[in-house]
């Protein structure tokens, strides 16, 4: 378990108030002038060295994303940080007590990864529900001007940064890096094409990075206690903390700082008063977000929470939002509830994910009741091969994920649904029902 | 306002708009639809009681950045969160998805139910408009509803009941967790940094 002393969000709950005085108590913003004189090629060396793997989902090494952006910005083409916000899959909710209770470290955050990778200005993309919490922000980021932290001669450093908050409006697609830079310009989230990569050519057409909200609050923690002590923490290449968000059918769901490879077991009962029921009661677990397959209780009661562990279970860490299903749980409709949110969820651009993500919904709805033919658990299976990989965007595997697992795993749960719906077997007990 | 064509900013707004559009480089006005078209939102909330956007509304927004009324009316269409047709004085908005339903979105539903409120309507009063709505953001703290402004965390039958009989009788029920919970901590107190508590 973590010791208390390398916490890097000692506020996350909020017991004390999220204002800068408070805050520089905390240890933000204290010579952060002294972190910019370090230089900007070794901020992103010990970014690298620290082994920070993006914490949106996709786990892609943090400071090698910051050197593909251009070390000598042309003045007509500034270079632009854009910190996704946009929080909406699925069991995450991290980033939304980052913002509402330690908002500073998120933007001396943004100020030493923008000014590391020659960034202009910062825009702050949160999502349109987070109404308080961007309030939080918005007045968090006043206070950093009003110190002078941010604005012309950044905390006296000499480099000019700015941080600008802008809304979303509740669309999930925003999440995706492209998609949120179309949003920022203006229009419809739909996602670009890719090349041109947003390190080449993203915000307004000029140099952009996006990062997560908590890749990005970490980085001044970093900094500060180097880059060893955050790869000491975890495996290799899974080094540092994170904050894991157990939802439910644990008996206290929470959000909580962890070392990363902590065993799934560990962190329940630390954290979580154990799973509802006892472990036996334990059917399976969704580990990182909506997106990524289920994994089956026996599978995952001892695999360390991070990257590689999960990725060989065939799932993820996605975000870390880790749903816990105990067997009272219609496992069925649980993930057609996921199918009905991909469908709701989907600009409408690609077609495999227009009409594919309904498609797959309705017949994860039959399965429910098991009114379907035998064959079409394959077919289903088939659908979701075509929708992965054959769109713009990763919202068409991700859609295409979560069914893919439930048919690896719960395969014969679904036959017996059929089965029993064409009376081939006696009725047994009632469908199970939801919890609670 | 019959017809919503008079529809102009407050003066308080106008110094807002011109606050979001200068967080954008020049020439990038169009960036700021979105704020903009949130705050026209707002501020017909504060007006009629209702927050939504007429199509006239929409044009003067489009009108202020130079933007042809049907890109500012693409994005009004493509979001979620401007309200096309008037709503109730209340949005109450439940989250329906997985981490939520887990956790007993039915009986938040059922909730509302009782209390004569039906998705996608707005009760004969004009007070609640029910919408089923995708992941909150707050799934340790499931099930969950928005209803305008705040959440309302940690729900049950009986709280759900609680906090729309209070909006009914023109009380504001506390927002956050309806079981005393302090944000995401766990139950019964924090298990890291206890001495920060």
């Amino acid at each position: 378990m973590l010791a208390d002393r390398d916490r890097i969000f000692t506020n996350l709950y909020g017991f004390q108030p999220w204002g800068i005085t408070h805050a520089m108590q905390r240890g933000d913003w204290v010579d952060t002038r002294a972190l910019m004189a370090m230089g900007q090629d070794a901020i992103i060396a010990a970014v690298k060295e620290s082994g920070l793997r993006g914490r949106g989902g996709a786990g892609f090494p943090t400071g090698m994303k910051w050197s593909f952006m251009p070390k000598e910005p042309k003045p007509d083409r500034p270079s632009f940080l854009v910190v996704n916000a946009d929080e909406s899959e699925p069991g995450s909710c991290k980033d939304r007590e980052i913002i509402r209770h330690e908002p500073h470290k998120l933007i001396e955050g943004a100020l030493l990864a923008g000014y590391a990778m020659r960034a202009r200005a910062a825009y702050i993309y949160i999502r349109g529900e987070y109404i308080r919490e961007a309030e939080v922000l918005f007045a968090a980021v006043e206070e950093a001007y009003a110190k002078g932290f941010l604005g012309r001669n950044a905390c006296g450093s000499g480099y000019e940064f700015d941080v600008f908050v802008h809304r979303g409006a509740g669309a999930y697609i925003c999440g995706e890096e492209t998609a949120m830079i179309e949003s920022l310009e203006g229009k419809k989230g739909q996602p670009r094409l890719k090349p041109p990569f947003p390190a080449g050519a993203g915000l307004y057409g000029c140099p952009t990075t996006v990062n997560n909200v908590e890749s990005i609050a970490v980085v001044p923690t970093i900094l500060r206690r180097g880059a060893d002590w955050f790869a000491g923490i975890g495996r290799p290449n899974n080094s540092g903390t994170k904050l894991f968000q157990i939802s439910g059918h644990v008996n206290r769901p929470c959000v909580v700082e962890e070392a990363m490879s902590i065993p799934f077991r560990t962190l329940i009962e630390e954290h979580c008063g154990g799973i509802r029921g006892g472990w036996d009661n334990l059917l399976a677990v969704i580990p990182g977000g909506s997106s990524v397959p289920l994994v089956p209780a026996e599978q995952i009661i001892d695999c360390p929470m991070d990257f590689d562990a999960l990725k060989e279970l065939k799932s993820g860490l996605g975000t870390a939002a880790v749903i816990v299903m105990d067997k009272s749980t219609d496992i069925v409709k649980a993930i057609a509830r996921l199918s009905y949110f991909y469908k709701h969820e989907s600009c409408g651009q690609c077609t495999p994910c227009r009409e594919g993500t309904g498609w797959m919904w309705r017949v994860m709805e039959r399965l429910v009741t098991g009114d379907a033919e035998p064959h079409e658990i394959d077919l289903l299976l088939d659908v979701t091969t075509q929708v992965e990989g054959h769109t713009i965007c990763a919202l068409g595997d991700a859609a295409a994920w979560p069914i893919q697992g439930l048919i690896r795993h719960f395969r014969p749960e679904i036959e017996r649904r059929i089965a029993r719906r064409k009376g081939f077997v006696a009725m047994p007990e009632a469908l199970p029902q939801a919890a609670e | 306002m019959s017809d919503f064509r008079d529809f102009r900013w407050t003066p308080e707004n106008a110094r807002e708009a011109e606050r979001i559009i200068a967080r954008y480089p020049k020439g990038r006005e169009a960036s700021a639809i979105m704020p903009l078209l949130w705050l026209a939102q707002n501020q017909m909330r504060d007006e009629t009681g209702i927050a939504w956007l007429p199509l006239p509304v929409i044009e003067y927004v489009a009108a202020q950045i130079g933007m042809p009324k049907i890109r500012a009316l693409e994005v009004a269409t493509f979001y979620t969160m401007y309200n096309l047709k008037p709503i109730g004085r209340f949005h109450v908005q439940v989250c329906g998805t997985t981490p939520c339903w887990l956790r007993g979105s039915d009986e938040v539903f059922r909730a509302c139910f009782d209390r004569g409120l039906k998705k996608g309507e707005t009760t004969p009063d004009g007070l609640f408009t029910l919408s089923e709505v995708e992941c909150l953001g707050a799934c340790a703290n499931a099930p969950v509803m928005q209803v305008n402004d705040d959440n309302y965390e940690d729900l049950s039958y009986e709280t759900t009941l609680a906090v729309l009989d209070a909006l009914a009788a023109g009380r504001t029920p506390k927002p956050g967790s309806q079981i005393g919970r302090t944000a995401s901590c766990p139950e019964g107190g924090p298990t890291t940094l206890k001495e920060l508590a």
